[in-house]
């Protein structure tokens, strides 16, 4: 697939001498879900300003579909929908008003029953007559997606979308995300919560200190970075790891009925059926067994640990 | 050009106007009638004509210029320092418009109130004194250049302000007092030598001579120096918009 945003050796210098962006080079296919990854402060909601214009880059060249953001910017900016982090509307209009409103902004003619439609896909049907203010706070944030969509662009940017909200909605945002997928919009959002990366992305990029660190399909990087565990329950509680099984490097829980065992799935011989037949040969007694694997937080926590020292 | 973006940036700040119509309109109309009241009917009855005019009649063109002015300014002003305020600054920001575009909607629509309240204030006058206007031609063009520039002043203002007070700042420590002495509501000449001197410094004068002049055909400063005054101002402005436009100021970082 073409990239339908490319970012090359992006820099971004605040007046006050920050560097927020430190040479970001990432190309989003089109049709994908790309989640950035990254601490508060990594630097997502500058790459995400720059994108679409609301911060100028000091160095660097990012294109959408081909087209400059700088010299080309009309094209460009009317193929990107932007859902900030902050709920930020204006309290007294209404809520089709809004959005016709930014409808007109990026340039397109007038088309009520699109905007209706827009509205009515977020669930926002029977608030279109309501002033913004009257709404909760899960609606605004629909709103704010509503503004975004209704000059239908092919790039959503979501920064945050899911920042400080409760679970329920959490999922609803979910829903709305996959849904876009299917009707062929790319999504770029930002994120610091790592189960949201691993629920909806299909690349992951993991951002900080004003630096991609790794750009990589998810699957891809839980099964290369992910380490597997497998826990032996045992029937009968141990005082210590047996001296014969000192080669595993066994974690003992604290009750002493399980031992952990931690591999790599990535290894030509993983040493489970040693492990297990050593277990055996030691006098122990298995109950169950269960392996899991690491999560997209650790490898996340590893990445970015790594970065800092 | 995004014309689409014009016309929901004006259609949007005009609404607002129609939304606190009681704040927007009744109030201009509530304070020039007090004026009325009070310079007109009460202190008018007084004082003799001035160059010919009743008293009464006189204040009206300093009325409407104090009030257009004011309302030109912080109608602009709170337009474009709003979507500051409450982030609404980012659409504005991240849309495909250009600032000419972004400055055509909100000075277009601020200068658009300061006209609607200026007529308003016009035909309430009608009630209270008799006045004819000897050079509507004129009028109407003093009128339409000083919306324009005094929005785009606020603009300016707005685009300037980091807060509310800020926002305040400037038309009420300096329009006000030059609006009110710049001769709105006396002649120059009824003032001792050193102060008519003094006087030719405050831009406003010019403004609402010619002005004045448009109804009866009467000025303090010659006719065309009030043309070349309302000229530069609003080219001054103008310029001003172009530099903030090319280098970002306050809005971009």
């Amino acid at each position: 697939m073409a990239a339908i945003v490319s970012v090359k050796d992006v820099t971004k210098v605040y007046d006050g001498g920050f560097q927020a962006l430190k040479g970001v080079n990432l190309d989003i296919e089109e049709g994908e879900i790309i989640a950035l990854l990254g601490p508060n402060g990594a630097g997502k909601t500058t790459l995400i300003s720059t994108i679409c214009g609301i911060t100028t880059m000091t160095s660097g060249t990012i294109t959408v579909a081909g087209h400059d953001i700088q010299k080309d910017y009309r094209v460009a900016r009317q193929m990107i929908g932007l859902v900030p982090q902050e709920i930020n509307l204006e309290p007294f209009e209404k809520v089709i008003d809004t959005v016709s409103f930014s409808r007109g902004l990026f340039g397109k003619k007038k088309n009520r029953s699109l905007v209706e439609n827009v509205l009515k896909t977020l669930s926002l049907g029977d608030k279109m007559e309501n002033r913004v203010m009257m709404l909760s706070g899960g609606m605004k944030r629909r709103v704010l997606i509503a503004k975004a969509l209704s000059h239908e662009p092919r790039v959503l940017f979501l920064d945050e979308p899911t920042a400080g909200v409760d679970v329920e909605l959490r999922k609803d945002m979910w829903d709305i995300v996959a849904e876009l997928k299917k009707q062929g919009v790319t999504i770029i959002l930002t994120t610091h919560y790592i189960e949201e990366a691993e629920a909806i992305a299909d690349r992951i990029g993991v951002i900080n200190n004003g630096e991609i660190l790794l750009v990589e399909d998810k699957d891809t990087l839980m099964a290369r970075m992910g380490k597997k565990h497998l826990t032996v329950e045992l029937a009968d509680p141990v005082g210590d790891v047996p001296a014969a099984l000192a080669a595993y490097d066994l974690e003992r829980s604290e009750d002493g009925m399980s031992l952990r065992y931690t591999y790599d799935t990535k290894a030509d011989r993983t040493g489970i059926t040693a492990l297990l037949a050593d277990i055996a040969k030691a006098g122990l007694t298995l109950r169950d067994v269960k392996t899991d694997q690491s999560s997209l937080e650790e490898i996340f926590v590893g990445l970015v640990q790594g970065d800092a020292a | 050009m995004n014309l689409q973006a014009v016309r929901v940036i004006y259609k949007s700040e005009m609404s607002r106007f129609f939304r606190t119509i009681a704040q927007s309109f009744i109030s201009p109309v509530l304070s020039t009638s007090l004026y009325f009241i009070v310079f007109g009917s009460a202190i008018g009855s007084r004082i003799q004509e001035v160059e010919g005019v009743s008293y009464g009649a006189f204040i009206v063109p300093g009325l409407i210029m104090l009030t257009v002015m004011t309302q030109a300014t912080s109608n602009a002003s709170f337009g474009i320092y709003f979507p500051k305020f409450i982030g609404t600054i980012y659409e504005l920001l991240s849309a495909p418009i250009n600032f000419l575009e972004i400055v055509i909607g909100y000075v277009g629509a601020a200068a658009t109130k300061a006209f609607i309240i200026g007529m308003v204030i016009l035909t309430t006058s009608f009630f209270f004194v008799d006045i004819t206007i000897q050079n509507p031609f004129a009028m109407f063009a003093f009128l339409t250049l000083t919306c324009l520039s005094f929005a785009l002043l606020g603009f300016i203002l707005g685009i300037w302000a980091g807060n509310f007070e800020q926002l305040q700042l400037v038309p009420l420590l300096v329009v006000t007092p030059l609006v009110f002495l710049g001769g709105s509501f006396y002649s120059i000449s009824m003032l001792p030598p050193f102060w008519q001197t003094v006087t030719l410094f405050n831009p406003v004068v010019y403004l609402v001579s010619g002005f004045r002049w448009s109804f009866f055909g009467t000025a303090d400063v010659p006719i065309a120096m009030s043309l070349g005054a309302i000229t530069l101002f609003t080219a001054l402005c103008l310029a001003f918009v172009w530099w903030i436009f090319k280098t970002g100021w306050k809005i971009r970082s």
